[in-house]
């Protein structure tokens, strides 16, 4: 660790030690959740064309967004998982968000 | 180190829990009003939710010498109804006057529907009579960022609430900015997954400093974590933050900004630079 300052003071290489193995594992779990949809059966995730679910093609969308060259990752995939939409819904439309909205996403600005 | 964990819904955790924020450090909590994880079937029931939040806990917290605060309000995703939500409104002014109701709140969106956001400016119209805190919930996952930008546009609807005196909770990297540009203080609510969890919220700090925000739990009856406010401060400290820093992200903001409601105390707490 380098000098303590009110802004944090991690040089890359103590980032990356830090890190490195977590997100290798997070890496992994992601490639394993897809290995998982393509062996399932038994609905649309599970079917030919398993990109049909609306949340793994979110997901696939997110996962390109990853190595894109440009900054802000984070916020660049939430913006793709949200509804873009700005009128309020007439009713609720019941039950908790799914993570991703139900019209196909757009890819939003860098 | 001691910490304010200023967003915990306390009634959904053990004793056990308040033990272990102690011994972590925590010296006060404030706890807003929430869905409980059902739908009450009567008004009457909030009468008795909201005995608990103001007598029940501040009681339970003080053995364990937590201060203990609560905000009121019908939340939202129990007011698509509006009949229903207008009856429990009906009992906040009296609530709004104990002195250990720091305000309004949680209050937002849920869903993003047009009831909840009715009753949500209803509730901003409260909070202007009763010249109070607001705390707001901004909904979550793929409706975030919607109901970020519905619940600012309510906002400047109401002007006489002025941003200083208003909490926008559960920002993440997408909500953040336009929060605390529109000079609002902003609240990053920490989960052990699924949402913003502690190395994130540093990554904001990071990139936004500190300024008008703070961390919160926000434990409650689901997956959640009663220490994840002490476990942003150790991520901080292993970064390199100072100290200071870490006391001013933890501490010092939520009380700066609690303080305001004229009622926020903790007592034997030693207050730097005043």
């Amino acid at each position: 660790m380098g000098e303590e300052t009110s802004k944090g003071s991690s040089s890359r290489d103590a980032t990356v030690d830090r890190y490195f193995i977590e997100h290798r594992a997070k890496l992994l779990d992601v490639a394993a959740f897809l290995d998982r949809c393509d062996r399932a059966t038994g609905g649309t995730a599970g079917e030919p064309g398993a990109d049909a679910d609306f949340r793994l093609e979110a997901l696939r969308r997110a996962v390109g967004l990853l190595d894109d060259g440009n900054p802000e990752r984070t916020r660049r995939i939430l913006e793709l998982m949200s509804d873009l939409s700005d009128t309020p819904l007439d009713a609720s439309p019941g039950g908790a968000a799914c993570g991703v909205p139900r019209v196909a996403p757009r890819t939003p600005d860098a | 180190m001691a910490y304010i964990d200023p967003h915990i819904h306390m009634v959904s955790r053990t004793t056990d829990d308040y033990r272990a924020m102690q011994l972590a450090g925590c010296v006060a909590v404030t706890e807003p009003a929430f869905w409980a994880g059902f739908d009450r079937s009567s008004p009457e029931g909030f009468r008795d939710y909201f005995v608990q939040l103001t007598e029940v806990e501040p009681a339970r917290a003080a053995r364990f010498g937590i201060a203990h605060h609560a905000w009121v309000c019908i939340n939202p995703k129990e007011a698509e109804d509006l009949g229903f939500a207008r009856a429990v409104m009906a009992l906040l002014p009296e609530l709004l006057a104990k002195p250990n109701v720091l305000g309004v709140g949680e209050i937002g969106l849920n869903r993003n529907t047009k009831n909840e956001l009715a009753i949500f400016e209803e509730h901003l119209a409260l909070a202007e009579q009763h010249d109070t805190l607001v705390l707001i919930h901004t909904p979550h996952l793929e409706d975030k960022l919607k109901g970020t930008r519905l619940i600012l546009d309510a906002l400047r609807r109401h002007p006489r609430l002025t941003p200083d005196r208003v909490l926008i909770d559960h920002v993440e990297e997408h909500t953040v900015a336009a929060v605390l540009d529109a000079g609002y203080w902003a609240g990053m609510t920490l989960y052990p997954d699924s949402k913003l969890n502690p190395p994130r919220a540093v990554d904001i700090v990071e990139c936004y400093g500190s300024e008008r925000l703070w961390v919160n739990s926000a434990g409650d009856w689901g997956h959640s974590d009663p220490l994840s406010v002490p476990k942003c401060a150790a991520e901080m400290r292993a970064r390199g933050h100072s100290a200071d820093a870490v006391a001013q992200l933890l501490l010092e903001n939520p009380r700066v900004f609690l303080e305001q409601s004229g009622r926020f105390a903790v007592p034997g707490l030693s207050t730097p630079g005043r």
